[in-house]
């Protein structure tokens, strides 16, 4: 599925691990499960993480530094832990790689996701890429601070969006 | 930009400046490109539902319904008129004000909603998350900015409060609904306790505010007094505290079943302490400097508000006692209707929206506008919505009360029975929500009637009596003195009765006395019970206090004694 990232479609050119098969080389996706697995694994490609939203986000501290993708998840829009896990990589763990959001989500989050932290969102099948370029320009101010420490606005704790 | 003077800023609430028109009309065209996506199917009404939800949008056994916000329940009379022509042009002619301070429109067009909340805007109003599962509109005090007893006018933070929430990017998905109250007064009138956090403010020797914190309270099916996590947050740490509470119930809290979500779930089951500690961990670990509120953001905000410009004047206590003294009637108003101002020559003034055997909380488009003039007239074009589903004018002088009140009878709405019996919380019921049991509104209508007699009312004194059509309990009926909870008893409607419930300082909840009874039984029953409290009471008892003393037993033996 195609990934979005500051207005661009973009190939995704990570592979996901398959449960029961050995990792594959190049860039590689693991579970929380398989994270040693992945961090011993020789040779060239670089290792992400996907984050089930049960999944610790403190469990990635020590792993953190020699991972270049973190991909939280969505098994329904409706459930929000994503959110809070990504806020947590970057405001705890001061986590400054690729931050990737798939699953079940939608362009009306978009705004969100990238407030939380979110760097790459993996656009839902069927979801037109359309309405994710247009939910990146619909609102031009915020009410409260995020992981972005956007531009305060002025009077009270507005910040500006698009700089 | 050019200053706005401070006469001519809105009394009480708030006023937006050209950034927030802005956010607010890029919101109803979010909402408009929601609705045609809706419509032409890139959007399933699975996925759509929430978004609706978080334009107060909700679908109802026979139309829609919009829920309005009224930010702590305060609008200016301008916005009442708006509230007014809204309800004659899109829907029969009257509105219904909610427990929770907002309005709701029952008998919406999906296709109107977009151009409801164009107007709706341009009076500086929205319906943004009124529903859904995510921070919901911050209550507050109906007698704030007013009260003699109040240490604070808490709606300058129930402001930053709302600007904090709205569309906050990490907690739109919680678990469940979430709901906030703040109080600036020792005397807790927003039920603090029975929300998901309750705030009560206070000074604090350096002159900025201190807030008591207390989580974890709700009615619903599983009703839960609020523990107080800590009574000392300093104001500038006020958002990050609420970030840490809200980011443990975002992760922790249920998923699974949706009767479990809300946080006071999570605090029993973790217990006060381990809750705690959680929260704690969360707040010393977050940067704290990002969500600090300093105290020039507050000042900003209050900057915003516009204040009301009282005269000097005399306390008016003793000419107002004389115009008792010769219309009994109007005495017997004041005595329950007003409610005593820091200001002297002042008082605040509840105007009942209840009728003898009328509907709780519902007013005309005419009586809105009316209210709306009178609040030009007498109260700085100020108005209040309280969680009794009445409205307030806050700030009206003693000496012109007696004319307003002509009025008010003039109009139908001068009852006198603020805080007695029939001042009746009762959510819509059957005659609207598909999940109701039984109708709400007939019961109420008919024990309105029977009590109606204003001697008889004042002589019961103060009671809390609310009606829910189910265990949702939108109606408080646990936290009225006495509850009536609608059930389904083999097909057919059926109440069962709850005593001692409050929502105060002293906060309890309501236990059911027995099984259930038909309307007009329980109507019957009700009226045996206020009997039994007549004859048991200590003088000078109320009836919370009489039924704590006596326990339950004998109201039970009087509400099934049969005839
Ligand atoms: C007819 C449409 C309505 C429906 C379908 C509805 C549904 C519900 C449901 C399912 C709950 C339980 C939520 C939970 O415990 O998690 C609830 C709670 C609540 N409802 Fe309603 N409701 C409706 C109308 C109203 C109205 C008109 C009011 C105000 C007068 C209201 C006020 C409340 C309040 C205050 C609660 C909260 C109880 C708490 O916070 O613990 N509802 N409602
Ligand atoms: S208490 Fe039940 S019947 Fe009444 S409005 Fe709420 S959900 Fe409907």
């Amino acid at each position: 599925m195609p990934l979005f990232e500051n207005g661009q479609i973009m190939e995704n050119g990570w592979q996901t691990a398959q449960e029961g098969v050995a990792l594959p080389e190049g860039d590689v996706l693991v579970p929380l499960s398989r994270l040693a697995e992945g961090l011993g694994r020789n040779g060239a490609g670089r290792l992400g993480v996907v984050l089930e939203p049960a999944d610790r986000v403190e469990s990635l501290r020590e792993a953190l530094p020699r991972l270049d993708l973190v991909c939280v998840t969505f098994g329904s829009f409706r459930d929000g832990r994503a959110f809070s896990q990504a806020r947590a990589l970057r405001e705890h763990l001061h986590y400054t790689g690729a931050l990737r959001a798939a699953g079940h989500i939608l362009p009306d989050q978009y705004e969100f996701l990238l407030r939380c932290g979110v760097s790459q969102v993996e656009i839902p099948q069927g979801s037109d890429p359309a309405f994710w370029q247009a939910a990146h320009t619909r609102f031009t101010v915020a009410y409260q601070p995020s992981v972005l420490d956007e531009k305060p606005e002025g009077t009270g704790l507005r910040r500006w969006l698009l700089s | 930009m050019p200053k706005l003077l401070q006469s001519t800023l809105p009394v009480g609430r708030y006023a937006y400046d050209e950034v927030d028109r802005a956010f607010l009309a890029q919101r109803v065209e979010q909402f408009r490109d929601q609705v045609a996506r809706r419509l032409s199917g890139a959007l399933s009404e699975d996925e759509f539902k929430p978004l609706r939800l978080m334009n107060g949008l909700y679908l109802q056994l026979h139309a829609y319904m919009l829920r309005v916000a009224i930010p702590y329940g305060t609008v200016s009379a301008v916005q009442m008129r708006t509230l007014a022509h809204i309800a004659r042009r899109y829907d029969r002619g009257y509105g219904h004000f909610t427990t929770r301070q907002n309005i709701q429109f029952n008998w919406i067009k999906l296709e109107d909603t977009p151009e409801i909340l164009d107007v709706l805007a341009d009076a500086q109003m929205h319906a943004i998350q009124t529903s859904g599962n995510c921070i919901r509109n911050v209550t507050s005090d109906q007698f704030a900015g007013a009260a003699q007893d109040e240490v604070l006018d808490p709606r300058v933070h129930a402001e930053i409060l709302r600007q904090w929430s709205t569309l906050h990017p990490e907690f739109t998905f919680l678990p469940r609904k979430f709901k906030i109250a703040i109080s600036g007064s020792a005397q807790d009138r927003v039920a603090a306790r029975f929300h998901d956090v309750g705030l009560i403010a206070r000074q604090s020797e350096q002159g900025r505010p201190v807030f008591e914190v207390i989580v974890g309270g709700g009615l619903g099916r599983t009703p839960i007094v609020g523990v107080s996590l800590r009574d000392d947050l300093p104001e500038e740490d006020l958002i990050a505290y609420l970030e840490a509470v809200l980011r443990v119930y975002n992760e922790y809290g249920r998923r699974d079943n949706m009767y479990k979500a809300r946080i006071k779930i999570l605090v029993q089951a973790l217990g006060r302490e381990a809750f705690l500690e959680k929260v704690n961990a969360e707040f010393a670990a977050m940067d704290r400097s990002r969500y600090r509120l300093p105290a020039e953001v507050v000042e900003a905000i209050r900057a915003r508000f516009g204040a009301p410009a009282f005269e000097t004047l005399p306390d008016g206590a003793e000419s107002l006692a004389a115009q008792c003294r010769a219309d009994r009637e109007f005495a017997a108003w004041v005595s329950t209707n007003t409610h005593p101002h820091k200001q002297s020559g002042y008082c605040s003034l509840t105007v009942s929206c209840k009728p003898a055997g009328g509907i709780p909380g519902d007013a005309t488009a005419d009586q809105m506008d009316l209210l709306a003039d009178l609040a030009d007239q007498y109260s700085f074009g100020e108005l209040r919505i309280t969680h009794m589903q009445n409205v307030v004018l806050g700030h009206v002088r003693q000496d012109q009360l007696y004319a307003l009140w002509q009025v008010l009878q003039a109009n139908g709405l001068g009852t006198a029975n603020v805080g007695l019996l029939t001042d009746i919380i009762a959510c819509p019921g059957l005659d609207y929500c598909s999940l109701a049991n039984a109708r709400s509104i007939p019961i109420a209508q008919k024990l309105s009637a029977r009590f109606a007699d204003n001697t008889l009312q004042q002589e019961i004194g103060q009671l809390r009596l609310n009606i829910s059509g189910c265990i949702n309990a939108c109606g408080h009926h646990h936290a009225g003195n006495i509850g009536i909870l609608g059930v389904d008893k083999r097909g057919e409607e059926a109440f069962q009765i709850t005593l001692g419930g409050s929502t105060g300082d002293d906060a309890s909840v309501g236990q059911i006395i027995g099984s259930a009874m038909s309307e007009d039984e329980t109507v019957d029953a009700i009226a045996r019970i206020i009997d039994t409290y007549l004859v048991r009471r200590n003088p000078g008892e109320r009836f919370i206090e009489t039924c704590r003393r006596l326990g339950a037993a004998p109201f039970k033996d009087a509400a099934y004694a049969t005839v």
